[in-house]
């Protein structure tokens, strides 16, 4: 069966496992996942699984994607979301319906999510650059990059400094993350740690890559 | 999405009165030595509750014998609390007891309330 899984970041709190230890869970409504389309290396020239999440309205849906939906006389909800995992060889078919229970407390997932956006931010923020001194008689120096190079030679800033710029809403993933929670009833999931994104914000659930 | 949240809250513990800031209680906590579990108890005054779901705690203060002050917070909704004890409740005007940490001796004693 497929690992993986499309869901929605709920929120965090903290739960207390069997040694009376806080733990703190980050909660994802995850699934019920629709398997949408399978990739074949002769078709497509890869192979991954797509599946669909996130019941919509149908109107909500361009004939496109209703298209898409009804290929092979699936009979599908309407889904907002599709999304493809990369498998080597998908052992499911489409139509097949995941849930959370692919997945079993204790494994390990890799979580991967669109960071929050801070907008255009400073070196400080970005790359924890240490700012100028505080002190000293500097004035308007507190937060700046500093030097960005050298001087005549080369005459330029290399290409990939870092410095100030455009900063999150960028794909990240969280790699290990332990399995704390199951809810099949509710298709939730609980991870222990964070999580990128807002709340609200749609996620992929994976199995580990560094298992 | 909030009430997911909500729904996933530990239970509150039923050994653990209504606690006040100023209350001095008997704070029995499970303590784990490799396999063996025994019990310990920290007395002292709470200085101030953060209530918030699962995540709430409550802070006793208490002075050692060698006359330095040990603060310990414990999260209320914790199964390693056994339970607490409430030995009296105190006169006190504010919610948090920060003043404390900075009084000694006479100065540091509450006035006890009777109900």
């Amino acid at each position: 069966m497929l690992k993986g899984l499309i869901g929605k970041k709920i929120g965090m709190t903290q739960i207390f496992d069997e040694n009376g230890a806080a733990v703190p869970v980050t909660v994802i409504e995850a699934g019920p996942c629709y398997v949408t389309q399978v990739r074949t290396e002769e078709r497509d020239g890869y192979t991954a699984v797509q599946l669909g999440y996130g019941e919509a309205k149908p109107k909500r849906l361009t004939n496109g994607q209703k298209g898409h939906l009804k290929r092979n006389n699936l009979n599908l909800p309407p889904l907002k979301f599709l999304r493809e995992f990369r498998v080597k060889t998908p052992a499911v078919n489409e139509g097949d319906k995941l849930s959370v229970d692919v997945f079993a407390v204790g494994e390990f997932v890799d979580v991967v999510g669109t960071s929050k956006g801070k907008g255009f931010a400073g070196a400080v923020k970005r790359y924890h650059f240490r700012g100028g001194p505080k002190t000293h008689g500097q004035s308007d120096r507190h937060r700046a990059p500093g030097s960005r190079g050298a001087g005549t030679t080369p005459g330029r800033v290399y290409k990939g400094s870092r410095g100030p710029g455009h900063m999150g809403d960028e794909r990240v993933t969280s790699q290990n993350l332990k399995v704390v929670l199951l809810d099949a009833e509710r298709n939730l999931i609980g991870v222990r740690g964070s999580v990128p994104g807002p709340r609200g914000g749609v996620v992929l659930v994976k199995e580990a890559r560094k298992n | 999405m909030d009430q997911i949240l909500k729904s996933l809250e530990a239970p509150i513990n039923p050994n653990i009165p209504d606690l006040r800031t100023g209350d001095v209680v008997n704070v029995h906590v499970k303590i784990k030595e490799g396999a063996r579990e025994r019990v310990q108890v920290f007395k002292g005054t709470v200085l101030y509750k953060h209530n918030n779901g699962t995540n709430s705690t409550f802070t006793v203060r208490r002075v050692a014998s060698n006359g330095i002050g040990v603060e310990r917070t414990f999260l209320t909704r914790s199964p390693r609390i056994e339970k607490v004890e409430v030995e009296r409740h105190s006169r006190v005007r504010r919610a948090k007891l920060y003043f404390l940490r900075k009084r000694t001796g006479k100065s540091a004693r509450l006035k006890q309330k009777f109900n």
